[in-house]
């Protein structure tokens, strides 16, 4: 029997060996001897931190408890590796080009670097994670005191409790030791890595090593070990009933993505990102080795150990009883790999969150200058902050396991952890798939999921009355029973895990995406959204930028392009002038690059310029606070422009507004100065009559009797013409003015031509008329006078300038489509296709004959006609001039 | 001989105003009454005077006198008094910058249409 003296130093020697393995890797790091250090297969070892302790030893209890159900546990993962590969790989690519730290990291900075999203995600990570960290305490602890007891059914005494604070205390120094003793700002950690890869090699070595032996050595072969399988009640066989199966697989899929630990070696340790493709088919092997031997262990252990014994501790317990010390110690050292691995780089991803998103924030604020940014002080802090959060991770795990008396399945303890951090899913896989995932949406549904998660699962965990009364866990708070932890709204009879996990993600996801839906996500949080869903657009290569020393070529040319070439070329001449080599370009030295920089500046931006000329000189990659310089910057330049471009569309708009009034100005004073012009034309020719001949009348006394009365009938021609001018221009103002007042009224067409035809005098028979009375017996209501001054307009017209020998003017009169159409169509020659256009314009008189008329009169003729609703036109085509008036219709009149 | 003048003018009132008050002045009158062969009718008639109204149909009084002094001969320096019933400034502007001996708006006074004459052609 081996002393428990003799195991704590066999955990020393362990230890002190893998601190060795860890500090030989990180020395190779830095001497840059890290090929092997950076092989796939470390990557995938370094992934089998996901097989803890809850595995070594949790696997054949859970099997032993539960038949095949601990399958789903790697089955889960090994889904996620083979089948999400290419959604791995978007993560693996956002953290590695953002430089994320942690899950929290990624979260917040998906959500525009929201600090209480990332405060959220840290406590959640770090409650979630207690359990789990208990968890492994715990099974170290089971393992200690399995061997102190050297009885099978050793269960934990009152000193187990002290063992677990020592085994808490030591793997905190361990994990101090191994975690923090430098800063690498990618936080990465060549070392630690190293090291949990010889651990996994030997937890797989050891669990496959007490298979074997219960196999071989025990069981009597491969055979009988599966009939005794086959034989043993219900262990063997599937229970997918109760939907905790499919439930299971599910959380263990959704663990491997979002448990700190997993989500550290995964992505934020990831050397490259082709190890990706190595791990995805060798992890889900190495899962497949480890579970190999659960079934045959938990069935040996239930036939060949008393009953009561803990199948938790059968890995141990089996060997011990057969009196297989060796065998069993190295199976201890197994399970204390397993543990270590687990706690060591939980903690460190923990206290990489909890001092960059808690620690450090608070620590910075509390700063009173903030000109405190010495780096060496900084660092200072950040590794105290980063010791301190360890000590309290692994105190709180000690916690929880005090208070859940260390009595629990590891298996149940372990998937209370899965279910808290699986809430991180829901802001994880939106916010690298779905833009439209805001801030808000993330932290109602974190908030909502953490709540639900706490009360249905967590709190209960502590078992019954120890942190909610029994009274409670069976009425629900208050006596509200829809509030009961295992029956949450009312839904009975799920079992308690399914429940809880159904409920805070289905909240969670609901909450994550109506919030989202309906909040408006600030620029910042969109240009991370598009930077994560499109990550293998903006990321190329995910090669950052490596040696090479600046070209001065190169920043030439760069210089060239921002600056333009003269001013580039004025700036490295004066600089190649103070070093002395005229003619050359200058040497890139750190004082040249400076000023570079700093012209640079002036026309890109501080940040830009930076980024630019660290590019060149390819010192260090880019990060991504540059990176968000850079487009703020970008952002401000761009609204800069629009901007101005917005103001100088408008200018345009306003000119071309402006030119068009202009023009219509220029247009209207035109035709008014014509207008006024044909006025003055047509008031002075007759004017200039009447004075010249009342001068001749005045100073003629010798003239004839005959000579006198023929200049007075000029006269008084010329001076009814001025009036007639006069009334006709009044006439015209009044119509287009619209001040017109229709004398409506009933009248018969026939008698209105009647009229019309006698008011011009048309009856001497100079103009023969060609009427059908029949078809003129048509009343309709309208303005008798106006329709008659048209029509008088249109037949002195005839009289005038019908220019044939025996003039004749056709009326005739029909109706067409409702309306009424009256037709003037004389036997000239009409009127010329160039002036049909214009006839109806003011003072367009045709031909040069001497009529009397201003030209005023069709211009009157369509105003009226607008004003009586008709209209009148000029046919051509018709042999003479031929006029159409049209009528509105003469509604039902016309049978009277 | 008596001294002959050539009125282009479309209104025959105006006409036979001007004909009458420069007959009984001794002169011999004609006139025409078409803008479109004023030209010809002008250089035909080789009158001591040309009467010309602006807005004639067919052709304008300024498009007339601007043929009128581009060609060489009598047109060149052939007096021409030119008459316009529009009677604004840039009109009597545009008619000097042509060429128009004497510029007169309607309605005229029959004195001043004497004396324009009289005093275009020295007897």
């Amino acid at each position: 029997m081996a002393s428990l003296n003799l195991l704590i130093a066999v955990c020393m020697a362990y230890g002190a060996a893998l601190f060795l393995v860890a500090f030989g890797a990180e020395r190779a790091a830095l001497r840059g001897r890290s090929g092997w250090l950076r092989s796939p297969i470390v990557y995938t070892l370094s992934l089998s931190i996901y097989c803890t302790a809850w595995t070594f030893y949790g696997a054949v209890g859970f099997a032993a408890r539960s038949g095949l159900e601990y399958m789903t546990i790697y089955i889960g993962p090994s889904l996620v590796m083979i089948g999400w590969f290419w959604g791995l790989r978007k993560i693996v690519r956002i953290g590695r080009s953002q430089r994320i730290t942690s899950v929290a990291d990624l979260i917040s900075s998906r959500y525009g670097k929201s600090n209480l999203l990332a405060v959220a995600v840290t406590l959640i990570a770090v409650v979630g994670t207690t359990p789990y960290i208990a968890l492994q305490l715990q099974s170290v602890t089971q393992s200690f005191a399995v061997f102190a007891a050297a009885d099978p059914t050793a269960r934990m005494g009152a000193e187990s409790q002290t063992t677990a604070l020592w085994v808490a205390a030591g793997l905190a120094a361990f994990t101090v030791l191994f975690g923090t003793r430098n800063l690498d700002a990618n936080e990465r950690h060549h070392g630690v890595v190293m090291a949990i890869a010889v651990e996994a090699v030997v937890k797989l070595c050891a669990l496959l090593a007490v298979g074997i032996y219960v196999v071989w050595g025990l069981g009597g072969g491969l055979g009988e070990t599966l009939a005794r399988i086959d034989a043993s009640a219900r262990l063997g066989e599937w229970h997918i009933a109760n939907g905790r199966w499919s439930g299971l697989i599910f959380l263990a899929g959704a663990a491997f993505l979002t448990l700190p630990r997993m989500f550290q070696v995964l992505v934020v340790e990831n050397e490259d990102e082709r190890h990706l493709r190595t791990a995805s088919w060798a992890f889900p092997g190495y899962v497949m080795l480890m579970s190999l031997f659960v079934m045959p262990i938990a069935v040996a252990g239930l036939s060949t150990l008393p009953r009561g014994s803990n199948p938790d501790m059968f890995v141990l317990t089996l060997p011990l009883s057969q009196g297989q010390t060796g065998l069993a110690v190295f199976s201890f050292i197994g399970g204390f790999s397993s543990a270590t691995s687990m706690v060591i780089v939980a903690a460190i991803a923990l206290s990489t969150m909890v001092s960059n998103h808690i620690v450090m924030p608070i620590w910075l604020k509390l700063q009173p200058g903030k000109g405190a940014m010495v780096s060496g002080d900084v660092r200072h802090v950040v590794i105290l902050a980063r010791r301190l959060s360890i000590v309290g991770v692994l105190f709180l795990g000690y916690l929880y396991y005090h208070l859940s008396g260390g009595g629990a399945a590891l298996a149940a303890i372990g998937l209370i952890s899965f279910s808290g951090v699986a809430q991180f899913l829901p802001p994880l896989l939106g916010g690298i798939f779905w833009r439209g995932g805001a801030r808000s949406g993330a932290l109602a549904g974190l908030g909502a999921g953490f709540a639900i998660w706490l009360w249905c699962l967590f709190l209960p965990s502590f078992g019954e009355g120890v942190v909610i009364p029994a009274e409670v866990m069976r009425h629900g708070p208050w006596g509200l029973s829809w509030l009961r932890p295992y029956a949450l709204f009312g839904i009975e009879g799920l079992d308690p895990l399914v429940h809880g996990v159904l409920w805070s993600m289905l909240i969670n996801s609901g909450l994550f995406a109506g919030i989202s839906l309906l909040s408006f996500p600030s620029p910042m949080e969109r240009l991370q959204g598009a930077q994560f869903v499109n990550i293998f657009q903006h990321s190329a290569s995910p090669r950052g930028w490596e040696g090479g020393t600046a070209q001065s070529e190169d920043l030439m040319v760069m210089a060239q392009r921002l600056l333009g070439a003269r001013e580039a070329q004025k700036l490295f001449q004066r600089e190649a002038e103070r070093q002395g080599v005229q003619g050359y370009l200058p040497e890139p030295t750190g004082e040249f690059l400076q000023v570079l920089e700093r012209e640079l500046s002036g026309s890109v931006g501080a940040a830009t310029a930076h980024a630019m000329v660290g590019q060149i000189v390819g010192r260090a990659a880019v990060s991504v606070e540059d990176l968000m310089a850079v487009a703020d910057e970008t952002a401000q330049i761009m609204e800069y422009s629009s901007q101005l471009e917005a103001k100088s569309a408008e200018l345009a708009r306003t000119a071309r507004q402006l030119r068009l009034a202009n023009e219509k100005l220029t247009q209207l004073s035109v035709q008014k100065d014509a207008f006024l012009s044909q006025i003055s034309h047509e008031l002075r020719t007759p004017m200039t009559s009447i004075r010249s001949f009342s001068e001749i009348l005045r100073d003629a006394p010798d003239l004839s009797g005959e000579a006198k009365s023929k200049y007075a009938q000029i006269i008084h021609d010329e001076a009814k013409r001025l009036t007639r001018l006069l009334d006709d221009l009044l006439d015209l103002s009044v119509l287009e003015n619209g001040q017109v007042t229709l004398n409506q009224s009933r009248v018969r067409l026939g008698d209105v031509l009647d009229h019309a035809v006698h008011a011009t005098g048309a009856e001497d028979g100079r103009l023969s008329l060609r009427r059908t009375p029949a078809q003129e017996d048509i009343w309709i209501d309208t303005d008798g006078d106006r329709l008659a001054q048209v029509f008088i307009n249109l037949i002195a017209n005839a009289r005038k300038y019908c220019d044939a020998e025996a003039p004749v003017l056709r009326i005739s009169v029909r109706r067409a489509e409702g309306q009424l159409i009256v037709d003037f169509i004389d036997n000239g020659s009409g009127v010329e296709t160039s002036q049909q256009a214009m006839i109806f314009e003011k003072f367009a008189r045709i031909g040069d004959q001497k009529a009397g008329g201003a030209g005023l009169g069709l211009a009157i003729c369509r105003e009226i006609m607008l004003r009586l609703g008709g209209a009148i036109s000029y046919l051509p085509g018709q042999g003479g001039a031929a006029f159409r008036v049209v009528l509105p219709p003469p509604e039902a009149l016309a049978a009277q | 001989m008596s001294k002959s003048v050539l009125v282009v003018e479309d209104e025959p009132n105006i006409i036979e105003a001007i004909s009458f008050i420069l007959s009984r002045d001794g002169w011999h009158v004609s006139s025409h009454s078409n803008g479109v062969d004023a030209v010809e009718v002008i250089r035909a008639r080789a009158p001591d005077l040309v009467i010309l109204d602006v807005m004639l149909p067919g052709r304008s009084g300024y498009d007339i006198l601007r043929e009128l002094r581009a060609g060489d001969g009598a047109g060149a320096s052939l007096p021409v008094l030119m008459l316009t019933a529009r009677g604004q400034t840039k009109d009597r502007a545009l008619a000097e910058e042509i060429g128009a001996s004497r510029f007169m708006s309607k309605p005229f006074s029959n004195a001043e249409v004497l004396e324009a004459v009289n005093a275009l052609v020295a007897p």
